[in-house]
């Protein structure tokens, strides 16, 4: 294997080199041969993500050290994720200037390495946990680690770091997509740098072994970077299997490790530097097989279970491994015949983990009762028994539960299950969970609250690592899309404020896949059963390559230098290409980087540091950087897609100990991040940054207080745009690496989503479920129970450093008509958060306004105006004093229907369910707060939009305005208009200017 | 065959019965969870007389009669004893130390049908197959005074095809004594608050729909269900002179065979209909 990846590797090295150091590239390629020993070293230990070891140091030593030396390429070089030095480096033909030169001197290593960088990656990536409180040091860390550090990847390192290495590993799945687009654009514009170098690409292939069902091993040969989609139509090719969605290959980190291969994802950054080895197995177990089409589809589903029985994964009673090994031998030998069956034919066979004579004996005699069995019926009679048992089709994790005791969570078609020891302690079928979600090692669910019950509880769980959660996650997420849903879900856009991992299943659903089944119109296939001898001897699950872990280890070791050399060389790489990454994809996390370096020739270093906060707290616009402001506008999300991305955004009630982290909105738990970062950025004194984080504290805020104000469903939307050229897309880009370094740790899942009758109804548990559900869809998230408090929206609004200074807050109120009375007059509060600059350190100010309370925590210079237009009984003026610098005048209008009474305050109803939701565009954010409630007999809903738009003269506000009030009203047909509010600040200086 | 029980048709299909006769020991000594009138023998042995004549006689089962015990007071109650699913049997360890030699007789009875036989012998474990509900589907088990969490995982252990939920039991003695299968995914269910809790926790833990038969009286709910191949759907149940509203609740069911069974006297000391019988179906009787 070692060699084969190594030749891989090298192809594509070779087709991805630029040119100047071709020499030195030559010579590898020549080398690049098969048999030679010193090419595939160094080719595999670049190409493998951590397995590039010292030849690549070698070739390009003095580059390195180069780079090392020259103080901007090192500057720039730690911002950038590892990755997209990689990226850099290819651009480096571009014009850089000193980056350039550097990159120049080093693309060989560099573009050598690219194919590795991708692999690379996760190495940095480990750090960039780290970096996330500190980013400059995680990064300057993370070269070093890469350098260093090759073996980190290793098994044995992987305890320590084995948050660093999952996430590194995801950041890789999500972010290949992504990468890959962006490299063909570098190498296209490579071509033009080097044109004639570039000309002939051959396409390199690694060979890899896929271990099938019935024991034996299918080889092939595979483009480089084939995605797994293209390996798995092989195999089932191959077998002649169409009906192939209930299946997967999987690739083992060890032996206990298994991880499903992402078919819409490169195989080469899954596997990273493990060997080119998968196993073919039943991935969805179908709950009813004889629903299966095909006979050769329930051939293989029995293969699988064979094997799970053998190895003991799918517990049995002794009868019920009599009766099953008796369809076996039945569907292998057929009838019994005295004759050709001697005593002891048998033995040969492997029913169960621990096969007695006695077992043996029962098996022998129930083999003779199924004279006449066809090998399809008999295999049909295995399913039918086979699927009844208890363990069917569960996957189960280790786990811990909230005090620390062991047990297992068990994911299956109908939910997941909780066990301790072999009892079964808890069940949550799929449609009792609104939310899953991992953060680090940990687990939760987030369950619909109990009969009589107000609230959501989140319930925790412990695993034994990062990774662990995330596969689990994930296996939730596929499981629960497969059996649950009638088609996939789109993942989730980078522009609404997704934190953590994109990962969606991409795979048919079940629905789809019997859909496509029935139209399967060809003679049964002939396939020949192969005796279950072979396959009992060895096979218990692990892959044979897998077993020799050595092989495993060498690999990982050498990749993790290699990619540490590569990053290096990196460094210098080219924007432009990041810029275009930026488009392609939804995967917000690749671009994140590409856009950084699209400022940096404006953005200072200062900058740069700031970047490590945007990473924490937000996901805020990753894409778009490159739209336009309209396009910006015409993005904004339909309320349902603001439920689906955010049904987070309101605290629960009262969190435990667990829920803190978990039932925190994403916006909450990336605001904990932000502060963190926050803080570490004031100890650090880094000076300049823009800082949105704020805005999503007082989301939070918001959140509680509308709730407790008393309408039914408010949506808040707000949007923050900010104009500034640089520190737009500077934010952007460090948002959006937030992100990446977000995916790693938290990965979030709603299961309801989408829309009922997207659902399954058969499937339905209860029918209480459903007609939850339909609430669901909008309330998910309860937060607080009104107390008859006033309204107090709030609103903070950060101004950039350099320049910022308009923002238009716009806040659309829509009530659903029968509530007439609901409106409440106080929501006109707004706070208005100056933005200070200190001593080039800006320092935003959260001020949460109670109805009648400003607090103003910083150093006060700024002027600022509120002009109340409205009937509205209740209203504050807010005045904040000053704040250096920046003078702001602020106006308010709000403009309400007549019909409204404005004193709804008093009137309580009963809250039924509150929900917000943030979308963020690069100039917008968009806050949607959504409240039910039940007054008096009647149903109302409420939706509050509030809108932010940030930016400079160049917006044009009145269009902005009736931008949202138009889309408010499309998306909500059945709703009136009852209240708008518009809430002018401006800097006082720019305007005059302007 | 009949694998795993041969799924729902298979349910209550059963071909013998074990019984035990009532000591005399019973009226004083055996264990009661409410102090309350005296255990009128006589009457209390025409009772069990007709529950044992009616598996007998009406239903044709081959009952086994094991004598009583004058040292085991409680022996009658044969269902805590032993658990038997299909062809396997779990002897149990009753939580009553007093009880635990009543295992014995059933455990040679048991051999004698060439059942499976797994003893529980951990000595942290206790169990009574009153607290045992088996759907056909799966296990529930209830964790009372009587049954604990090792006694559950042995009984998961030993029946691995079937998921086994636990399923808390404060306010009364056994799970069984407010719930109990009346058919094929029907469940009988009391109406008391732990009654109805109990069936929300079975629900929740359970990946099938099963329904439901709610009756007034919580004792009531205890009933036997068999499935007789010449009979079809047969329903023990309490008589309606002792629970009238829960009998009328159960002459709803009409495709079921309903036979009344007064069980006044041992009620008194914590019997139900299910106490008294072990049911074993022994294909190879067929």
């Amino acid at each position: 294997m070692t060699t084969e990846v190594g030749s891989e590797t090298e192809v594509k090295k070779d087709s991805e080199q630029l040119g100047p150091d071709k020499a030195k590239d030559k010579p590898e390629e020549a080398s690049e041969t098969p048999g030679d020993q010193k090419s595939r070293e160094t080719s595999s230990g670049e190409a493998q993500d951590s397995s590039v070891p010292a030849p690549t140091n070698q070739s390009s030593p003095s580059s390195q050290k180069k780079e090392k030396s020259s103080p901007e390429s090192k500057g720039i070089s730690r911002f950038l994720p590892p990755w997209l030095k990689k990226q850099k480096s290819y651009t480096l033909a571009e014009p850089k200037d000193e980056p350039k030169k550097k990159a120049t001197g080093e693309e060989q290593v560099v573009e050598e390495s690219e194919s590795q960088a991708l692999e690379g990656v996760a190495q940095p990536r480990k750090s960039l946990e780290e970096a996330t409180e500190n980013r400059q040091n995680a990064k300057a860390g993370d070269r070093e680690k890469h350098s260093i550090s090759s073996a980190e990847i290793q098994p044995s390192k992987e305890d320590g770091k084995e948050t660093e290495v999952e996430e590194v590993a995801e950041k890789k799945e999500e972010k290949q997509e992504e990468k890959r687009e962006t490299k063909e654009v570098q190498t296209a514009e490579i071509k033009i740098d080097n044109i004639p170098q570039k000309s002939p690409k051959k396409i390199k292939t690694v060979q890899c072994k896929v271990m099938l069902l019935d024991g034996t091993e299918y080889s092939c040969d595979l483009e480089k970077r084939a995605r797994g989609q293209v390996l798995f139509d092989k195999v089932c090719e191959h077998l002649n299997l169409l009906e192939k969605d209930y299946f997967g290959l999987l690739f083992y980190e060890n032996s206990e490790q298994k991880n499903w291969l992402d078919s819409s994802k490169e195989i080469k950054r899954q596997i990273r530097s493990l060997p080119w080895i998968f196993t073919f197995n039943v991935k969805f177990y179908p709950p009813d097989p004889s629903q299966l089409t095909e006979d050769i589809t329930r051939y293989f589903l029995c293969l699988q279970l064979r094997q799970d029985i053998v190895s003991g994964r799918l517990p049995c009673s002794f009868v019920t491994h009599a009766l099953l090994g008796s369809y076996t031998l039945q569907a292998e030998l057929g009838d019994h015949d005295p004759e050709e069956h001697s005593s002891d034919y048998i033995s040969e066979f492997q029913f169960a983990p621990n096969q007695t004579q006695e077992m043996e004996e029962k098996v022998a005699e129930l083999h003779k009762t199924h004279r006449g069995l066809t090998p399809a019926q008999a295999d049909s009679q295995f399913l039918e028994n086979a699927k009844r048992l208890s363990m069917y089709g569960v996957d189960l994790h280790h786990a811990k539960d909230s005090e620390g005791v062991d047990i297992m969570l068990g994911v299956c078609a109908n939910g997941l299950l909780i066990y301790k020891d072999r009892l079964r302690i808890n069940r949550f079928a799929w449609p009792k969970i609104l939310k899953i979600s991992y953060k680090r090692s940990n687990f939760y669910i987030k369950v619909r609250p109990a009969e009589l019950e107000q609230f959501e509880s989140t319930i925790g769980f412990k695993l034994p690592n990062h990774r662990a959660a995330k596969r689990l996650w994930k296996v939730c997420v596929e499981h629960h899309t497969f059996f649950r849903l009638l088609s996939p879900e789109q993942p989730p856009k980078a522009k609404f404020l997704t934190l953590g991992s994109k990962f969606r299943y991409s795979g048919r659903t079940q629905a789809q896949t019997r859909q496509a089944s029935n139209l399967i119109d060809r003679p049964a296939p002939y396939f020949e059963r192969t005796s279950s001898k072979r396959v009992s001897r060895s096979l218990d699950g692990a892959p044979m390559g897998i077993s020799d872990q050595s092989l495993v280890r060498d690999f990982s070791a050498t990749g993790g230098q290699a990619a540490g050399d590569k990053i290096i060389d990196l460094e210098a790489a080219g924007r432009a290409k990041l810029k275009e990454g930026g488009r392609e994809e939804d995967e917000s996390p690749l671009k994140t980087p590409q856009l950084e370096f699209t400022q940096d020739g404006k953005i200072s270093s200062l900058r740069v540091d700031g970047e490590n906060i945007y990473v924490r707290h937000s996901n805020l616009m990753l894409e778009d950087l490159d739209k336009t402001q309209d396009d910006l506008l015409k993005h904004q999300a339909s309320i349902s897609e603001l439920k689906r991305n955010f049904m987070e955004s309101t605290p629960e009630p009262r969190p435990n100990e667990w829920e803190k982290r978990r039932i925190t909105p994403l916006s909450l738990q990336t605001q904990g991040s932000s502060h963190e970062t926050l803080d570490i950025v004031e100890e650090k004194k880094q000076a300049e940054f823009g800082i949105e984080e704020t805005l999503v504290v007082d989301e939070t805020n918001k959140g509680k207080m509308q709730v407790a104000t008393d309408a039914g469903e408010t949506c808040k939307v707000e949007h923050v745009s900010k104009k500034d050229s640089s520190s737009l897309p500077s934010d952007s880009s460090s948002s959006s690496s937030s992100s990446e370094s977000e995916d790693e740790e938290v990965g979030e899942y709603h299961p309801h989503h989408r829309a009922i009758e997207e659902v399954i109804r058969e499937e339905q548990e209860d029918e209480e479920d459903m007609k939850r559900k339909e609430h669901e869809e909008n309330t998910q998230h309860v937060e607080a129970i009104p107390e008859g408090s006033k309204p107090v929206p709030v609103e903070h609004t950060q101004v950039t450093v350099e320049d910022l200074v308009h923002e238009n807050t716009i806040t659309v109120a829509t009530e659903e008509k029968n509530l007439s009375e609901q409106i409440k007059q106080d929501v006109g509060e707004e706070k208005e958060e100056e933005q200070l600059k200190l001593n080039g350190d800006v320092s935003h100010v959260d001020i949460d306004v109670a109805p009648q309370l400003i607090c103003c925590s910083e150093p006060p210079v700024v002027k600022t105006e509120m002009v109340t237009i409205s009937d509205a009984t209740q209203r504050t003026e807010i005045s904040t004093k000053e704040i250096p610098i920046v003078q702001t005048e602020t106006k308010t209008i709000t403009y309400e229907s007549s019909q409204l009474d404005g004193n709804a305050v008093g009137d309580t109803g009963v809250l039924v369910s509150a929900q917000t939701i943030t979308s963020e565009s690069i100039s917008t954010t968009t806050t949607t707060h959504i409240t039910k409630m039940v007054k008096g007999g009647v149903s109302e809903t409420r939706i509050e939009k509030r809108i932010v738009i940030t930016g400079d003269a160049d917006i044009d506000h009145d269009e902005a305005l009736a931008q949202a009030i138009k889309e408010a009203k499309e998306q909500h047909p059945d709703m009136s208009v009852t209240r708008v509010v518009v809430h002018k600040e401006t800097e006082l200086a720019e305007e005059d200017e302007d | 065959m009949a694998g795993l029980g041969g799924g729902l048709a298979a349910f209550g299909r059963c071909t013998h019965a074990v019984v035990r006769a009532l000591p005399e020991s019973l009226c004083r000594q055996a264990l009661r969870s409410v102090a309350g009138p005296e255990v009128d023998l006589a009457r209390a042995e025409r009772e069990h007389q007709l529950y044992v004549g009616v598996l007998r006689g009406k239903l044709g089962l081959q009952v086994l009669e094991l004598p009583a015990d004058e040292s085991l007071p409680d022996c009658v109650f044969v269902e805590d004893v032993a658990v038997v699913c299909e062809e396997t049997a779990l002897l149990t360890r009753p939580g009553a130390p007093s009880r635990r030699k009543e295992v014995e007789a059933m455990k040679r009875v048991l051999e004698s049908l060439n059942l499976n036989i797994v003893e529980m012998v951990d000595e942290n474990a206790t169990l009574d197959g009153g607290d045992v509900l088996f759907t056909g589907r799966e296990f529930f088990v209830g964790l009372s005074k009587r049954t604990n969490q090792r006694g559950a995982e042995i009984l998961a252990d030993t029946f691995k095809d079937y998921a086994v939920s636990t399923v808390p039991v404060h306010d009364s003695l056994h799970l069984k004594s407010f719930c109990s299968m009346a058919g094929p995914n029907l469940i009988a269910i009391g109406s008391s608050e732990a009654a109805q809790k109990a069936l929300k926790t079975m629900q929740q833990m359970s990946d099938h729909r099963y329904d439901k038969l709610t009756v007034p009286d919580d004792a009531a709910a205890n009933c036997i269900y068999l499935n007789i191949p010449s009979k079809g759907h047969v329903l023990l149940h309490r008589a309606p002179e002792e629970y009238p509203e829960s009998a009328k609740v159960f002459e709803k069911l009409k495709d079921h065979m309903l036979i009344p069974i007064a069980n006044t006297e041992l009620e008194k000391v914590d019997g139900s209909l299910t106490c008294c019988s072990v049911f074993i179906n022994k294909a190879s009787e067929l």
